[in-house]
């Protein structure tokens, strides 16, 4: 009677607990790299995402101009928009004492930032609307605002991670952040 | 009268009228801050009113506040930006408690709130994974929750207080851009693990269904301590202004990186460096060099009542009452001054008193009826203390924009108005 009894406790025990220890919670469903595609639009400052694709200032500037200018101003120097901010200028602002004019040119310390954020981002009223060539062209025409490329140099994926950016070292880590 | 009376509670324990604590705790109030009103005859003859006598209206699927609470809403800039791009602010000196009502939580958006269908919204993870996830917010509804309250605090608010002189704005002008509530969800951390990161993972890069795709870096040690992927606000779904169907929290951390409308969380190597890690939400210091990657929102306090537009009708007993918060830890202790930061006192803290949540405070006054300025100065339990402005200014000066956190000043002038000043 007592070998019963402990038979039936340990097969209840054995058809119970590797149940309850086999639920942890799996409800994700697998997706195939491919079918993220149309999402994956992050791209890393050493260029990683950047898909095919050209583009020089020259032929950036007509698309500024029909679908950038009338909330970033002429050039990127005067925004028609306040939080739209300008994209050109303010060289030398960052100086100790000076009001900073934080731009493209003046601040950002990746250009790689420039492509993620057009393609997802902008015009504002269609976002994700351009081709890779024409974020890849817009890119280029704002760097030339900014003096930092030539008008006619091809931004690309191979080219536009090793832009230089003038204020590339200016950042530094916060030293509290947490450990 | 059955009330206990404690005479030595009446003395000052700060300079211009700071009263102990104490007589919360105790329960006792001052014999000369009740005095005025026992001394008067009989206050108002009571009225039958028509609402005492007649049915009221039937119910509603869903309650609104009072038709006479119509002031209290959130305030933000009139056009010419884009509808829904900037921010609209809490009215802090309109509330009470520590959380804020969902209606009424500040908001910040770059390209206006997304009507998102819930049953066609995706979470992806992917990246430094073993195995790409997708998740429906069916799916998601399906693990285990958490709840907890926590502070969400915008890495912009209070930069009023940067301008060279003092701004005419009331308390949600200037430090409207924080809100709490009690947010349910599932841990990132559960999701993470399911999807399993490969060993070179150092970051999540989190980004949002919204037309502007907001996307920040996370540390992966963050996302796998207590980051939550939030479905309810308060008890209900979260509200879309606040990234309804799914939205991060990071309990602590800066505004921003608690996207919102969440759709993909990547894992990689390093940061994205985005648009708004870069350019945005980095502290520009004295010298030419920027902070970078600023995590916490650090201690901080402000007293929401007296503040400007809440007029002190006479002389008397006030209670000063505000917010306090840290987003390293829990608030050990509030002190409040009234003559501009000479003297201190400690004021009440009430309960409950929870890490990364804020903690309203309470301290007793008795106003003369001349000039003062009232402070609040919190101080955290890792030992942070609120700085003043002046050692504000002095670690970072004025051209950071984002985190300040500097002690804020009211001054009372001799009519009960309250405006904002440096002191």
């Amino acid at each position: 009677m007592s070998t019963l009894k402990a038979i039936a406790v340990s097969i209840t025990t054995l058809t119970i607990a590797p149940a309850a220890v086999a639920q942890a919670q799996q409800f994700g469903q697998p997706i195939a790299p491919a079918d993220i595609a149309a999402w994956d639009i992050s791209i890393g400052p050493d260029g990683a995402g950047l898909p095919p694709g050209r583009g020089t200032a020259i032929e950036g500037e007509a698309i500024y101009v029909a679908k950038c200018q009338a909330c970033h101003g002429e050039k990127g120097i005067s925004p028609s928009v306040a939080l739209a901010g300008a994209l050109a200028g303010g060289m030398g602002t960052l100086a100790p004492g000076k009001t900073p004019i934080k731009t493209v040119g003046s601040f950002w310390p990746y250009a790689t930032t420039l492509f993620d954020y057009i393609r997802r981002a902008m015009p504002f009223q269609e976002s994700k609307s351009l081709t890779a060539d024409e974020v890849y062209a817009v890119s280029a025409y704002i760097l030339n605002l900014n003096g930092i490329i030539g008008s006619n140099d091809v931004i690309d994926a191979q080219s536009l991670p090793k832009v230089k950016m003038p204020n590339r070292d200016g950042f530094i880590p916060f030293p509290r952040n947490p450990k | 009268m059955s009330r206990k009376t404690h005479p030595e509670l009446g003395d000052p324990v700060a300079g211009n009228g700071i009263l102990s604590r104490r007589i919360f705790l105790e329960g006792a109030l001052v014999v000369g801050a009740t005095s005025a009103g026992l001394s008067r005859g009989s206050a108002e003859q009571l009225t039958v009113q028509p609402w005492m006598k007649l049915p009221g209206p039937g119910f509603a699927g869903y309650g609104q506040p009072s038709p006479f609470e119509s002031k209290v809403v959130k305030v933000f800039p009139p056009p010419p930006n884009p509808a829904g791009v900037g921010a609209s602010r809490t009215p802090l000196h309109m509330l009470e408690g520590m959380i804020t009502p969902s209606g009424l939580h500040f908001e910040r958006s770059h390209s206006g709130v997304p009507e998102i269908d819930p049953d066609q919204h995706r979470l992806v993870i992917h990246g430094l994974v073993k195995r790409p996830l997708v998740f429906t917010v069916e799916t998601l509804s399906r693990y285990p929750m958490q709840s907890r309250i926590a502070f969400i605090e915008c890495g912009g608010n209070s930069l009023a207080l940067n301008a060279p002189q003092a701004q005419p704005l009331n308390v949600a002008a200037i430090h409207g851009l924080v809100g709490c509530a009690e947010w349910t969800g599932v841990r990132l951390s559960t999701l993470l693990d399911e999807a399993g990161f490969e060993p070179e993972a150092r970051w999540v890069i989190a980004e949002g269904a919204d037309a502007a795709a907001m996307s920040r870096s996370i540390p992966l040690t963050k996302a796998m301590d207590d980051a939550l992927v939030c479905l309810y606000q308060n008890g209900e779904r979260v509200r879309p202004s606040n990234g309804y169907p799914v939205r991060l929290l990071l309990p602590g951390f800066e505004g921003n990186m608690n996207v919102k409308w969440l759709r993909r969380l990547k894992l990689t190597a390093g940061p994205a460096m985005t648009k708004d890690e870069t350019s945005k939400y980095t502290i520009l210091l004295k010298e030419e060099k920027a902070w970078q990657f600023v995590f916490p929102m650090e201690v901080k306090s402000v007293i929401t009542r007296p503040s400007p537009g809440l007029v002190l009708k006479e002389p008397g007993f006030y209670e000063i009452s505000g917010l306090a918060w840290s987003g390293n830890g829990s608030i050990r202790q509030v002190d409040v001054s009234a003559d501009g930061g000479r003297s201190w006192a400690p004021a009440a803290l009430q309960g409950p008193i929870l890490p990364k949540a804020p903690v309203r405070f309470r301290a007793a006054w008795q106003w003369n009826g001349g000039p003062a300025v009232l402070q609040s100065r919190a101080t955290d339990d890792t030992g942070m203390v609120q700085p003043t402005r002046a050692q504000f200014v002095d670690e970072r000066g004025l051209r950071g924009v984002y985190h300040y956190n500097a002690i804020a000043s009211w001054r009372i002038d001799e009519m009960g108005e309250a405006s904002n000043v440096y002191a």
